[in-house]
């Protein structure tokens, strides 16, 4: 009875040892040496395995983290947009590098081809796709660049932050759940959506400035199409002190980089394409008002200046002395 | 009677316009030739505002080995090179012509004279089918001196003319058969000899009895080697693998180019169009397009110059219906609807169709019920429902693995869906994204042979 079982232990025992040698020269053999670093990065990731940063889920995204650091020493051009500079922050004392400050951005729909400014001319019925409807013809309005309305931003944000409003038919993005992504951005088959700074310098507030349009045609073409239209005018280019704007292809672009939105250009733009955030349009409502004054001065001052030429012969000191009161 | 063998459906053929004689529609004020014209890359525009030109003069080049020349269709001074609208509301350049006068080039034969003799060799054929932007005129515009190079694996037997007309409403092919009868079996011949081949078929449906007749007594007369083959109605008959696996029975392999089973396809207008430019030395600078529908007073078949604004058309047959709720450039099937009529006429333009109110709209599309007739219908053997549920959730390997990339889009699962599903319309998204993968693999793989091919050929140099 102890034999058997005294045998039974030691063929088990010699069993296991045999299986845990094998094991231990197949881990040995087949290893695959992964940084452990990878692990440790992967562990601060917030785990969305959004693609957002550009790389298939969080693992490559730390995978690439340890990379950089190993060829260049810095974790420049890569991004977390989900944790923003916090995680990459944690990222780079991981790895024993200074954090740097990439500034936070947002998805920015870059239409305002809204249902009253863009009417349909026409009724597309078929699956309800930008992507299809883009694949079929050029949409529903005479703009063939604008947002089809159709939804597949919103149906790509994880994030729950994008929606159509009904009242325009534009989609609308949740500043405070946008993670800037990307993934709206791509669904887009008129590549309506861009990723845009949250702030063009560097204040708490979200000041930016952005053409809400992106339609090529000729000015009258695309005025025609759609009321809020850029029509390349040039006139925001002109009267933007920091070179900001380039107009080309008929439409005008403002550099985020170099935007101080000072909000000039929205109060120049004849059309309202020019679109910005509401502590900027405080300031351009004051820009406005400024200039819709000068404008009554100098159509004041003009008209005074006429009654003087037309008095002139009769007395000619009085009237000028009065014209530049009225334009204050 | 011969038909294809795998799925199908029977749309109501209605032929408004069949047996109308053609029109030649008046030439207007100013034309609009677009530049991209043909499948593959467009053309490039070589003349410049204020430049005289000529019925026939090159006004644009070819912009690539898949693409072809483009003629004035009238006589006149380039007004301007801008953008037009395509059927889809695209914008595509395009050559704007005042219209001054109808000179033609001299080089152009106008007289009415049947020419038969076919003095070009193999060679001359192709450079002159190129020289004059014959492109396919079925619809799907390929460039015709490309598809008559076929790969040198190729082994051509036969020449197949595709005269099928299975699109409903569609009359321009059937009116240019009874008008044209003995220009096109010329036209079969020179693509006979341009091939190397010696036989000819041309595939007609069942219901066009009168053009079958008239092409039987044309080809009895003087082309004892084309053979008038009617086929059974049924869609999408006038596919290229459709058609000649109706004709002479066999299978296009998945993947592969109709050309391996010894048969060339064209259309019966290309035949016709190769008979002008070859004989006449004439370009494709008109074609006969059907202006038709059930609200159309007198739907009609119209010789129409290229770049003829698609509004004039409608004009000629009364204008747009009252009731209208859909204008459509080419058949109901697989024709294009337009946004609005700011379009031209193009190479590939067949006809003009316009839809009442009724007839026009799509229905709610509901659940799909697993009834299996799309399955059915599918003339490519395919399983339409899971296509379009792949591609729809963007399932690109299992799409691949249920051949996608075979299907033709003749839109024949959607016709048949009960539930009105939108099948056609996903499938048309997966399909080319499955190209892509396929192309891109096939070069990978390409790069990687050759790369092996010269570390070995140096290591034999060592």
């Amino acid at each position: 009875m102890t034999n058997e079982i005294l045998i039974a232990l030691g063929a088990l025992g010699a069993l296991g040892l045999l299986a845990s040698l094998l094991l231990c020269l197949v881990a040995k053999k087949f290893n695959v040496f992964e940084d452990p670093r990878v692990g440790q990065v992967e562990e601060v990731l917030p785990g969305a395995n959004c693609g957002g940063c550009g790389f298939p889920g969080c693992h490559g995204m730390a995978d690439a983290c340890v990379k950089a650091k190993d060829a260049a020493n810095s974790l420049e051009g890569l991004l977390c947009p989900v944790g923003g500079n916090e995680v990459m922050g944690k990222v780079a004392g991981i790895l024993g590098l200074e954090a740097g400050a990439a500034e936070p951005k947002v998805a920015v729909v870059r239409c305002n081809g809204n249902i009253c400014a863009r009417p349909k001319v026409a009724v597309f019925d078929g699956a309800k796709s930008c992507a299809v409807a883009a694949a079929t013809f050029a949409g529903e309005t005479g703009c063939a660049f604008g947002c089809l309305g159709l939804g597949d931003c919103v149906k790509a944000c994880q994030f729950d932050a994008i929606r159509i409003n009904p009242e325009t038919g534009l989609p609308e993005v949740d500043e405070e759940k946008c993670v800037a992504c990307g993934a709206c951005a791509k669904a887009c088959p008129k590549f309506v959506i861009e990723l845009r700074k949250k702030s063009a310098m560097k204040s708490p507030m979200p000041k930016r400035v952005w053409v809400d349009c992106i339609n090529k045609d000729k000015g009258a073409a695309a005025r025609k199409a759609c009321q809020n239209a850029c029509i390349g005018c040039g006139k925001c280019q002109k009267v933007c002190k920091f070179e900001a704007i380039t107009v080309e292809n008929n439409v005008a672009f403002i550099d985020n980089e170099k935007c101080k939105a000072c909000g000039m250009c929205v109060s120049e733009c004849p059309t309202g394409a020019i679109h910005a955030t509401e502590p900027v349009m405080i300031v351009v409502e004051k820009l406005k008002a400024k200039k819709e004054a000068e404008k009554k001065a100098a159509a004041e001052a003009a008209a005074a200046a006429k009654a003087a030429a037309e008095a002139a012969p009769k007395a000619e000191a009085a009237p000028q002395t009065e014209a530049p009161k009225a334009g204050e | 009677m011969k038909t294809f063998k795998l799925g199908g459906v029977h749309p109501a053929a209605n032929k408004l316009s069949a047996g109308a004689p053609i029109q030649v529609a008046a030439v207007p004020d100013m034309v609009a030739i677009p530049m991209a014209q043909n499948l593959g890359a467009p053309s490039k525009a070589i003349v410049a505002k204020g430049d005289k030109v000529k019925v026939g003069t090159v006004i644009g080049e070819p912009g690539g080995f898949l693409s072809s020349f483009v003629h004035s269709s009238v006589s006149g001074t380039v007004d301007k090179v801008d953008v037009v609208e395509d059927a889809t509301g695209k914008k595509v350049p395009a050559v704007f012509i005042k219209v001054e006068g109808d000179e033609w080039e001299e080089t152009i034969d106008r007289s009415k004279d049947i020419v038969r003799d076919i003095k070009l060799d193999k060679q001359q054929i192709i450079d002159k089918v190129k020289e004059m932007g014959i492109v396919g005129m079925g619809g799907a515009t390929f460039p015709t001196q490309v598809k008559l190079t076929p790969p040198p694996t190729a082994k051509p037997e036969c020449v197949i003319i595709n005269a099928v007309e299975c699109e409903p409403y569609l009359t321009s092919d059937h009116s240019l058969m009874l008008a044209h009868a003995e220009e096109i079996c010329i036209g079969v011949q020179i693509l006979e000899k341009a091939m190397g081949v010696k036989k000819a078929y041309i595939g007609i449906e069942a219901n066009k009895p009168d053009a079958i007749e008239l092409m039987r007594k044309t080809a009895a007369n003087g082309f004892p080697e084309i053979e008038i083959v009617p086929l059974q109605l049924k869609y999408p008959q006038g596919g290229e693998k459709q058609l000649i696996n109706a004709v002479i029975g066999k299978e296009v392999p998945s993947g592969g180019l109709p050309i391996a089973t010894g048969a060339l396809v064209q259309n019966v207008g290309t035949a016709f169009a190769v008979y002008e430019a070859v004989q006449k030395n004439k370009p494709l600078i008109e074609r006969i397009v059907t202006v038709t529908g059930k609200s159309v007073a007198k739907p009609g078949n119209f010789l129409t110059r290229i770049g003829v604004p698609v509004a004039n058309l409608i004009e000629a047959v009364g204008g747009v219906p009252e009731d209208t709720g859909k204008i459509i450039s080419g058949g109901p099937m697989m024709g294009k609807a337009m946004p609005d009529t700011n379009s031209y006429v193009v190479k590939g333009c067949s006809g003009i169709l316009i839809m009442k109110n009724a007839e026009a709209r799509r229905k709610e599309a509901g659940p799909c019920i697993r009834c299996g007739k799309c399955v059915h219908a599918c003339p490519m053997g395919l399983q339409p429902n899971f296509l379009a549920r792949y591609s729809e959730l963007n399932l690109l390997d299992e799409a691949e693995e249920e051949r996608i990339y075979d299907c033709i889009e003749c839109g024949s699962c959607q016709f048949s869906c009960p539930a009105n599903r939108p099948l056609l319309d996903w499938i048309r998204q997966g399909k080319p994204k499955v190209m892509g993968i396929l192309r891109q693999r096939a070069a990978e793989a390409k790069a990687k042979a050759d790369a092996e091919k010269a570390a070995k050929e140096a290591a034999a140099a060592k």
